[in-house]
């Protein structure tokens, strides 16, 4: 390991800032995840859709509305989230009773759907959409510029992470719904409505990913693919993190954000691997994931 | 369980017929002129050669009037959904089953060296307009490849050379991690070198990579006079934009070796306004290309890329052949379209050279910057036009198939 002394640090204090970066994106869009794959056991693999049309709704309502980022931020969940609620009420509840593999198949073809009526309608090539003026322009660190807009991302993506993990993990509301998931008939014996609570939930999960479309907006190309291309290296953290726990897959997030920022700096071939090769190790080692509970 | 057995069972025995039905491949001369155009038409080059590629190729039978050897021109096209075996399947289907006599379009380089292992064995012409690659006239070379539009060869002379002279020395690369990306790094330094520049490093990003920060750190960190982006799409766009965000456009230069109309289209003309690259084609030279793109334009929704241009162009070229050998045979037509000179809106000084690659004037163009923009389809301006034997490397002797 001689060559960790040939580094230079200011160098990898960068890298590691934007791992942390990255890593509050994944923390982000993992949560939703974990929440929907996690506590409701249906696996979304519309979710990155999702996250693309969460952009893409924020794109359109600047440019048709004149709707601005703020505001954006906002609306776009709530929109998200009432197309994840339909989504849930009217085509994947009939299926619940199923095996998981249907509502995989199903939200996989939603997906594909999706992204084919987008990329018809906007092509391929992706579009752009600006940096709010108040994130404009960055700080400099003695080691590297720190733009304002990812300084932005990390606040806010640890902010809402935080808020959802007191919310499920702390409140009454988030007992029931850990309950209701438990153990369904039981808590409708207690007069709670679990058909709800799973709607519900199963739109908000949505709406995070909705969120982070947004969050992600002005400094990607929106483009009809890009939830496609992060889905499953999402889909590996939650694994990772361990189904069902919340903190998990936003530790866990955070942590392959700062692995992956690590690789790219060392040996970037790998940089789009790691978190899979991270994923083999941990089921090898702990097969419910890193903070899961053992079945 | 029986089932399955059986199943297992018939998929082995019609892959076996499938195998013996690849042999004895033969293209057919039977005086039907049938185009395949294959292309990506829902993948990251949909915009550079999907349904466009389409559409331009029929353009071309439309305007040459619909009819060669007595005979109406067919034409098919598919989804090459940018996979090699995907392609090279659709193409033995064509080239065998279907009479295809030429395939066309043709994006990414895996695709077409496929399609053309295909077509060499079945005698067929392959088309190649949306590559990159220059393999297909040296290393791969072989007597039915047609490669029109342009090469990272061309890319290469065309960008980076000019900068090298003008004093910037010092070059850092971000390369998209495939054959593509490899190629035109390789032939991007091999420039450098010759015109007394150095590469002081470079990153190899997976295709499709998002985010591009830790690359555009590391190349803020070595010191480089240029940031050469060797990708394209979507990885071009996306590295830019980290690139103006983290400050490196006010450090350094960044010279896109590969980017097309669309992805121009969708970079911040505040970033990418007044970086310079090297194209084939632009629909706004002179009134010959804004006639066609206009037409294209009205068509298609969108203005022509290069790729577009160029398989309207090579198509019409095919065709002319084709009625001047009076055959459909592949190395007579080939023989023919050597021997005539390329002439259209989009071939200008233009030969077809016995290895396949066709030599033209490429377009060295600035993207323009916000308040230039009389629309959105006003992008480029035109520094130079770079001739064609200035751009493209010689020919190699073990590729002439005159």
């Amino acid at each position: 390991m001689a060559t960790l002394f040939d580094i230079n640090l200011f160098a990898l204090f960068g890298q590691l800032l934007v791992g942390l970066i990255n890593g509050s994106f994944y923390a982000l869009l993992s949560l939703g995840l974990a929440i929907i794959f996690g506590l409701l056991k249906i696996i979304n693999f519309a979710q990155g859709a999702m996250y693309m049309l969460g952009a893409f709704i924020a794109l359109l309502a600047l440019k048709y509305m004149g709707i601005n980022y703020w505001f954006a931020l906002i609306l776009v969940p709530l929109t998200v989230g009432l197309i994840g609620i339909l989504m849930e009420r009217f085509l994947i509840r009939p299926i619940a009773n199923e095996d998981h593999l249907y509502s995989l198949l199903l939200t996989f073809g939603l997906a594909l759907i999706i992204q084919g009526v987008f990329t018809h309608a906007f092509g391929s090539s992706g579009l752009s959409y600006a940096v709010p003026d108040a994130l404009k322009g960055g700080t400099k660190l003695p080691f590297m510029y720190l733009p304002n807009y990812r300084a932005w991302i990390i606040i806010v993506s640890v902010l809402v992470c935080a808020g959802t993990w007191w919310m499920i993990e702390k409140t009454k509301l988030g007992a029931y719904l850990r309950a209701g998931t438990e153990n369904p008939q039981l808590m409708q014996a207690f007069g709670i409505n679990v058909p709800l609570i799973v709607t519900l939930t199963f739109g908000f999960g949505v709406a995070l990913a909705g969120f982070a479309g947004v969050m992600a907006a002005p400094i990607y190309s929106v483009s009809p693919d890009m939830g496609s291309n992060i889905l499953i290296t999402v889909f590996a953290i939650v694994v990772i993190g361990g189904m069902g726990s919340i903190g998990g897959a936003i530790i866990t997030g955070l942590g392959m954000g700062v692995v992956e920022g690590l690789t790219k700096y060392f040996y970037p071939e790998a940089s789009n691997t790691v978190i899979f090769l991270v994923m083999v190790i941990v089921l090898l080692l702990k097969p419910a994931g890193l903070f899961g509970k053992e079945a | 369980m029986k089932k399955t057995n059986t199943s297992v069972l018939s998929t082995v025995v019609s892959g076996a017929i499938a195998a013996t039905m690849i042999c004895s491949a033969q293209a057919a001369t039977d005086g039907q002129v049938k185009l395949g155009i294959l292309a990506d038409m829902g993948g990251t080059y949909a915009d550079i050669c999907g349904s466009g590629c389409v559409i331009a190729a029929e353009m071309a039978i439309e305007d040459f009037g619909g009819s060669v050897l007595g005979k109406p021109i067919e034409m098919v096209s598919a989804d090459s959904q940018l996979k090699p075996d995907v392609a090279s399947a659709i193409a033995r289907k064509w080239v065998e089953d279907e009479g295809v006599d030429t395939i066309g379009g043709l994006v990414s380089s895996a695709v077409s060296g496929a399609v053309s292992k295909v077509n060499a064995d079945s005698k067929n012409i392959t088309l190649i307009s949306g590559s990159a690659s220059n393999s297909f006239t040296t290393k791969a070379c072989n007597p039915y490849n047609v490669h029109w539009t342009y090469n990272v060869v061309a890319l290469a002379n065309g960008t980076v050379k000019p900068m090298v002279q003008a004093g910037k020395k010092k070059w850092f690369f971000i390369t998209a991690d495939y054959s593509f990306g490899h190629a035109l790094e390789g032939m991007a330094s091999k420039v450098i070198n010759e015109n007394g520049g150095e590469v002081l490093g470079n990153v190899r990003a997976p295709l499709g990579t998002t985010d591009f920060s830790s690359y555009i750190l590391q190349a803020q960190a070595s010191g480089a006079d240029v940031v050469a982006l060797a990708n394209a799409g979507n990885d071009t766009v996306n590295a830019l934009k980290a690139a103006a965000e983290f400050g490196l456009t006010e450090q350094m230069d960044v010279a896109g070796l590969l980017v097309f109309t669309p992805n121009a289209q969708a970079m911040d003309p505040a970033t990418a306004g007044g970086m310079r690259l090297t194209s084939g084609f632009y629909w706004d030279m002179d009134d010959e290309t804004r006639k066609w793109s206009k037409r294209f334009e009205q068509r298609h929704g969108a203005i022509p890329s290069m790729i577009h241009a160029g398989v309207y162009s090579v198509t019409t070229h095919y065709l002319n052949a084709v009625k001047t050998a009076g055959t459909d045979d592949s190395d007579i037509v080939m023989k023919t379209m050597k021997e005539t000179k390329p002439s259209d809106f989009f071939a200008r000084n233009a030969t077809l050279r016995p290895d396949g690659r066709m030599i033209h004037d490429m377009l060295y163009v600035e993207i323009k910057k916000k308040e230039e923009r009389k629309d959105k389809n006003d992008i480029y301006k035109i520094i130079k036009v770079i001739p064609g034997n200035e751009a493209y490397s010689p020919m190699l002797p073990q590729c002439n198939f005159s």
